[in-house]
């Protein structure tokens, strides 16, 4: 029993690839979907009282579109505040959308009351990053886990006490500790705790919202390698959220880039690494350390100058034309749409097309006004 | 817990007892007057002396603490299940409700100094214990209220209840098993507080003849009765025997607040 918090037989391999083909059907389809909050300012009130003379407002998620296919994992990257998380909220409608449609088997989430929208709430769950505020600190874990048992009527008394027995088992806790409350267990085991929830309406679609950067890095390989033989045993669809590059690569199908509320790249996950197109993803993966001393010793590193620009009426046309090294005019007026540079390879780029796919290549940007020019160094 | 929290339970707990046993321990009909005892001094017989019209301090005093705490509980527990409830409601939907709540309905009953809008409100239902009660409960549900929601609006946005959201829980599960058990501590303290504050409206309102009618043994009623130059001077213990009970109780609770403020917030722990 002493091994209760450790997952056995776990190998770390993912399924293999899984591309979606011509003609897949997406699980999930988001189209246009906007998160916008309103901070105020801008009326005739606020000029008087002295408030912002300009409307503010947070362009968190600014029009996304995305397919997830049934049984991948697609990794959701970007720095914080990029609007991954929110964008991974508002899939769930646990935050608002403003405008744009989530669909769902043909139904689109983001117009249902939230009447309509409970019972889709079996098939899409969410899985958090703190294992320490995600639980309820009152509860029991028979009563955590049980919770959703309850609400959708699936099992009670003592077949719903087996569930709940057995859902701690596949998560790969005791179920000795059935009756203990959440401030007894440590932080992986609580995220097993947290996954056991998720998983007792029987999901189709789990959005996990930095899953494992609460964690030790030993628990972590742990908690991806458990999630991982759970999305093989029961087919399932996760929207990875995670800042953490290395375990994204690890666990990912495939890449989606974020960067100030615009999807920017979306690829196979090995081609995101080790040939990305747009240059803030060459930046961003640049910025991976390699474990190899020797090839570490070697790596070429793009430093970007500057603050990422505040979500509070960010740039115009291309958001990272502030940063870029390669913008010319044009980034600051054209919003760059996400173009299939590469078969299957997404790029939101103008200065980039298939018939010149790399940015190295085309000359560096003059751009009038650019106030952070980025540069290559070697390191 | 520091000495004087220490002192504020101690206190509290014995005139509990003495409400509870009051038939028991007072020596005395506390009715019963008595021309022929009138001012008398404290001795064997009458163990804080007698009043204007005989009646035995002592006595009052105990009976009077059933009063105090009458009031100071129905007072505490009505007005904060009501704040609590529109405390939560207002802090959990927000909106027009919130806007409401918060924006006018606080606001207009913080506006006015709270005893006199007791004074109004009595004046307006009629002198007696449970108008009294009812008129400190419409004045005291808004401070719970204004409490609640504060800490509704800080732990609806914790990533349990988020969880239990995405978990299809309905609204009243989410309020009453996720919210509140993790937003009613500061009520603890809150609650003792207002014991305090209620037992001193009781006695003010008693004092100005718009609470308890008088022959009932309510410390404020005494406080009244003793209001004449001939007892201050011949027998001053009648008014200082009741003033005595008014302020500790007042000072106890007020010490038993702070104390478990102090324990129930690490942050504000000394040492």
């Amino acid at each position: 029993m002493s091994t209760q918090g450790i997952e056995a037989g776990g190998t770390g391999n993912m399924p293999p690839t899984l591309m979606p083909e011509a003609g897949a059907e997406p699980l999930i389809a988001i189209r246009e979907l906007k998160v916008h909050f309103d901070l105020g300012g801008g009326t005739a009130w606020d000029k008087l009282v002295g408030g912002s003379p300009v409307k503010r407002v947070v362009k968190a998620v600014d029009g996304v579109s995305i397919d997830i296919f049934p049984g991948e994992t697609l990794g959701l990257v970007g720095e914080s505040g990029c609007g991954k998380s929110t964008l991974g909220r508002a899939i769930l409608r646990l935050t608002e959308p403003t405008s744009g449609q989530v669909l769902f088997r043909g139904e689109n989430l983001a117009l249902l009351s939230e009447r309509r929208m409970r019972q889709y709430r079996r098939n899409l769950q969410m899985i958090f990053q703190d294992p320490y505020a995600s639980l309820n600190p009152r509860m029991t874990v028979s009563q955590i886990i049980g919770e959703p048992l309850d609400t959708f009527g699936l099992a009670r008394g003592r077949e719903g006490e087996a569930r709940i027995r057995e859902l701690m088992e596949t998560v790969g806790l005791s179920p000795r500790f059935i009756k203990r409350y959440p401030h007894e267990f440590s932080g992986g085991q609580r995220q097993r705790i947290g996954i056991a929830r998720a998983l007792a309406v029987d999901p189709d679609f789990i959005v996990a919202d930095e899953p494992i950067s609460a964690l030790d890095v030993s628990i972590q390989a742990q908690i991806m390698n458990l999630m991982a033989r759970l999305q093989r045993e029961r087919n399932l669809t996760y929207l990875f959220i995670s800042h953490d590059l290395r375990a994204i690569r690890h666990v990912s199908d495939r890449v989606a880039v974020m960067y100030l509320g615009k999807l920017v790249e979306i690829a196979d996950a090995r081609v995101v690494y080790d040939d990305p197109l747009m240059p803030y993803t060459k930046a961003l993966i640049s910025a991976v350390p390699l474990p190899d001393p020797e090839l570490e010793a070697t790596r070429q590193r793009i430093v970007l100058q500057g603050d990422v620009p505040s979500p509070i009426n960010p740039p115009s046309g291309c958001r990272f034309h502030t940063r870029c090294p390669w913008a010319i005019q044009a980034c600051k007026d054209v919003v760059p749409p996400l173009t299939e540079i590469r078969p299957n390879h997404f790029a939101a780029c103008i200065r980039i097309s298939p018939d010149q796919p790399d940015i190295e290549q085309v000359a560096p940007g003059d751009a009038p006004g650019l106030r952070n020019p980025g540069r290559i160094i070697a390191q | 817990m520091n000495r004087l929290s220490i002192f504020g339970l101690v206190f509290i707990a014995l005139l509990v007892l003495v409400a509870l046993f009051a038939p028991l321990i007072a020596t005395h009909d506390v009715g019963a007057t008595n021309l022929a005892a009138r001012y008398l001094s404290p001795s064997a017989e009458h163990w804080l002396g007698t009043d204007a019209t005989g009646r035995d301090i002592f006595s009052r005093v105990v009976f009077g603490a059933r009063i105090s705490l009458r009031v100071g509980l129905v007072v505490v527990f009505v007005s904060g299940i009501i704040g609590t409830v529109i405390g939560a409601l207002a802090g959990y939907y927000g909106g027009w409700i919130d806007r409401i709540v918060s924006g006018y309905v606080f606001n207009v009953f913080l506006a006015f100094p709270g005893l006199l809008l007791a004074i109004a409100m009595v004046a307006f239902l009629g002198a007696g214990l449970n108008k009294l009660i009812l008129a400190l409960c419409i004045i005291g549900w808004v401070g719970y209220a204004r409490l609640i929601r504060g800490q509704v609006l800080k732990v609806r946005e914790y990533d349990f209840v988020q969880a239990a959201r995405a978990l299809g829980a309905r609204d009243w599960r989410i309020i009453f098993v996720h919210i509140l058990p993790n937003a009613i501590q500061p009520l603890i303290v809150q609650a003792s507080l207002g014991m305090a504050g209620a037992v001193l409206a009781e006695a003010s309102l008693s004092f100005l003849g718009l609470g308890v009618p008088p022959p009932a043994p309510s410390w404020g009623v005494m406080l009244e009765e003793a209001r004449d130059l001939t007892t201050l001077r011949v027998a001053p213990h009648a008014l200082i025997v009741p003033g005595l009970a008014i302020a500790l109780t007042v000072l106890a609770f007020n010490f038993l607040g702070d104390g478990l403020r102090e324990y129930l917030d690490p942050r504000q722990r000394r040492r």
